[in-house]
């Protein structure tokens, strides 16, 4: 009798699922660890050495690699900050104005904004290089027919500005995503709230403070991880504006970029892969940390609203 | 790992025992290289000269792209596949093959004696015992200068300091060329252009850079922070918007005729001579007084060398021996302007440009980049602090001294010169 009204082992959940399991170990999680144990080692004389946490003591200790490191998270949170000001704010405020009824010509506008966001970096990169390029760029130009020449500098170029007009591009190219996932939320608000809001009078901006935001907060915080995820694994932007090196004077070192110099080696510089996994463990421990922190103190207190 | 090195350097040499013995076949040989852009060179050129000579011999040149070529040679010769020669990038890299046991020793080729000791200086071992790749090119600093802007202008070719500032000055108050054509936004054109362009002539080439090495002399000695302080004066002459000015961007300001100096690598030769609508010209690096003895960067950049592993190790040699001689150079410069053969032998060059550069090896002294030997082997790495700093000096975001210190502090992190 026992045995007959044991569930039968569902082996075809393990079939299913083992696709997926088996790619995502082999290709992600299998890498994960590696690299967790390559900064556990150290290369001495061609022989690896288990070193325990040495690398990560001259991380933090050696001024030579603590100094960039710094330097590197302190650039890479600056980079966040931009976004989280910039990016997002404009990203919810497209996003209202699309959904409002008035607006004509919705696709254009809505395809136009998200068009930068299929790019390549290579191509962002390169093309405001050029905008902004001193000698031939666009941008002394237009600002000249606006009567502010005196205005425009090489960005690129000054080590005060650099980081910034780079974040402000970034920018530029992702605004894009924000607004079509909070465009989504605003689709997805039932009619019914909306005409009962106005049946309270609540209409134009006070419905949008009132109503629509607190029903678009988790799709706000959602894109708050995926930019914090987004900006400390970025690398691309920097690489290919400024190099390498991320110049002028280390100015635009990020963490990204800072892994890749110290992993892959640059120029005479030889790599050195177990630095570079302690760098990109750190990365790993900062995102973790970050994505922890939203996960337990925020999302749970987000209130959701079922229809 | 070292057993296996071992058997595979055993059954290589019996291999290679056999090989001698089934000579009588055609033997082909591969090399191994980044520059694809000589493909047409080898393939028309050097190879036909080469297989005219030596019959039985066959020789396929097979390059990858210049970003991939460390990676996927270090790949093909773990797995034994890479080809019988091997295009030697200068220094570290290929000594650290030679070490592996992936190079083998030349220092006995016949051919090696047409070459001094600094062009060897690249692919020596440390203590000079053995070479292990054939010197093919170097390449030389100088500054190239629009001929007819210098004309229009009433200049004269600058050979001190003074008069090169006082042409500037005068290019500068004319108004209609940028004096110099210069970015730092890549940081390495304030490098090597700049700071080992200018150096050598500061701290007496090979005597100043061996002493750095020695640890005779540091960075912040005078012979070593005069050239920053030179490289900030050159900040008033550069093109507006320098800082964020590209290296692609000096070369077409120059070529277009927008810039009358460029501060150049002969590697520049060949596309400004299609390029640019003007007639060039070039000087040194310019002296401190009248009658000094000059001093230039002619910096060893590529070689070749004999894979440890080649089943053809005789053939490859005999290639190898033809590369050290001077018909190789007369051919390989002369396709390439502005790649100088190493070769003691005077090579004759048809492109007066080139043999503008390559006539200066007769009175000045030459010397390499003061970064590549040893000096760039540990964190932070030295050539490229000497990027950041250079970039900074001009730019005015450090002072000579700072950048001197910033340099030697970083370099005594790790560097503890043989005493």
């Amino acid at each position: 009798m026992a045995a007959a009204s044991k569930k039968p082992f569902r082996w075809h959940i393990g079939v299913f699922l083992a696709p997926a399991v088996l790619v995502y170990t082999a290709i992600m999680i299998l890498p994960l660890f590696g690299t967790l144990q390559l900064s556990l080692f150290r290369s001495i004389e061609q022989v690896q050495t288990f070193v325990g946490f040495d690398n990560f003591r001259t991380l933090f200790t050696d001024p030579n690699w603590s100094f960039n490191f710094w330097n590197a998270l302190k650039n890479n949170v600056w980079f966040f900050i931009i976004h989280m000001v910039v990016q997002n704010p404009i990203g919810v405020m497209l996003a209202a104005l699309l959904s409002s009824p008035k607006l004509r010509f919705t696709a254009f506008y809505r395809t136009a904004i998200f068009i930068p966001t299929i790019l390549s970096f290579v191509i962002v990169g390169f093309a405001w290089k050029l905008i902004l390029s001193p000698i031939w760029g666009v941008a002394p130009n237009v600002m000249g027919l606006v009567g502010l020449k005196s205005w425009f500098t090489p960005w690129l170029g000054k080590e005060e500005y650099a980081l910034t007009a780079l974040s402000l591009i970034s920018v530029w190219q992702f605004v894009g995503i924000p607004m079509m996932l909070i465009y989504a939320a605003l689709l997805s608000i039932p009619d019914e709230v909306i005409e009962a809001a106005e049946c309270d009078g609540i209409t134009g901006w006070s419905q949008f403070w009132k109503i629509k935001l607190p029903l678009i907060l988790p799709a706000i915080g959602i894109i708050s991880i995926l930019t914090f995820v987004g900006n400390f694994n970025a690398f691309d932007l920097i690489y290919t504006a400024q190099g390498a090196l991320a110049g002028p004077n280390y100015s635009t070192d990020i963490l990204g970029t800072f892994l890749y110099r110290a992993f892959f080696g640059f120029q005479l510089q030889v790599g050195d892969p177990h630095m570079g996994a302690t760098i990109a463990t750190m990365m790993f421990l900062i995102i973790l940390i970050g994505v922890c922190f939203y996960l337990f103190l925020v999302q749970r207190r987000l209130r959701r609203y079922q229809f | 790992m070292k057993t296996k090195l071992l058997t595979a350097l055993l059954l290589g040499s019996s291999v290679l025992g056999f090989a001698g013995v089934a000579s009588a076949a055609d033997v082909t040989l591969n090399i191994e290289s980044w520059r694809n852009d000589d493909l047409g060179i080898w393939k028309d050129k050097l190879i036909p000269a080469f297989e005219a000579k030596n019959p039985g011999i066959k020789v396929v040149f097979a390059p990858s792209s210049p970003t991939e070529y460390d990676a996927a040679l270090g790949a093909k010769l773990a797995a034994g596949s890479a080809g019988d020669l091997i295009t030697c990038r200068p220094f570290d890299k290929s000594l650290e093959l030679y070490k592996k046991g992936n190079l083998a020793d030349l220092t006995k080729l016949p051919g090696m004696e047409n070459f001094s000791d600094v062009a060897k200086s690249a692919w020596t071992t440390d203590d000079g015992a053995a070479t292990f790749c054939v010197p093919m090119a170097s390449v030389i600093h100088g500054f190239i200068y629009n001929k007819e802007a210098f004309e229009k202008l009433g200049l004269k070719v600058p050979e001190t300091r003074d008069e090169f500032f006082a042409a500037l000055d005068k290019i500068k108050a004319d108004g209609t060329y940028i004096p110099m054509a210069m970015g730092t936004k890549d940081l390495w054109e304030a490098a090597t252009m700049g700071y080992q362009n200018i150096g050598p002539n500061y701290w007496k080439g090979e005597e100043g850079r061996l002493a750095l090495i020695k640890g005779e002399q540091k960075l912040t000695d005078k012979d070593w922070v005069e050239p920053f302080a030179e490289l900030a004066k050159w900040k008033p002459y550069l093109g507006d918007g320098f800082e964020a000015q590209t290296y692609p961007d000096s070369q077409n300001l120059f070529t277009l005729g927008r810039a009358a100096i460029y501060p150049a690598g002969s590697w520049e030769i060949g596309l400004f001579n299609t390029q640019a609508q003007f007639k060039m010209g070039a000087f040194p690096p310019p002296v401190g007084k009248a009658g000094d003895t000059c001093y230039i960067s002619d910096h060893t950049d590529i070689g070749i060398g004999l894979n440890a592993a080649s089943k053809n190790a005789d053939a490859a040699k005999t290639f190898l021996s033809w590369v050290a001689s001077p018909e190789f150079a007369s051919i390989y410069a002369n396709a390439l302007p502005g790649f100088f053969s190493l070769n003691s032998t005077a090579v004759k060059m048809e492109d007066p440009l080139a043999q503008e550069f390559v006539s200066w090896r007769e009175k000045c002294k030459p010397t390499i980049r003061s970064t590549y030997q040893v000096l760039s082997r540990g964190t932070p790495n030295l050539e490229n602090e000497t990027w950041v700093e250079s970039a900074n000096v001009i730019n005015g975001t450090d002072t000579p001294e700072v950048a001197a210190e910033k340099l030697q502090k970083g370099l005594d992190g790790w560097y503890k010169p043989a005493k």
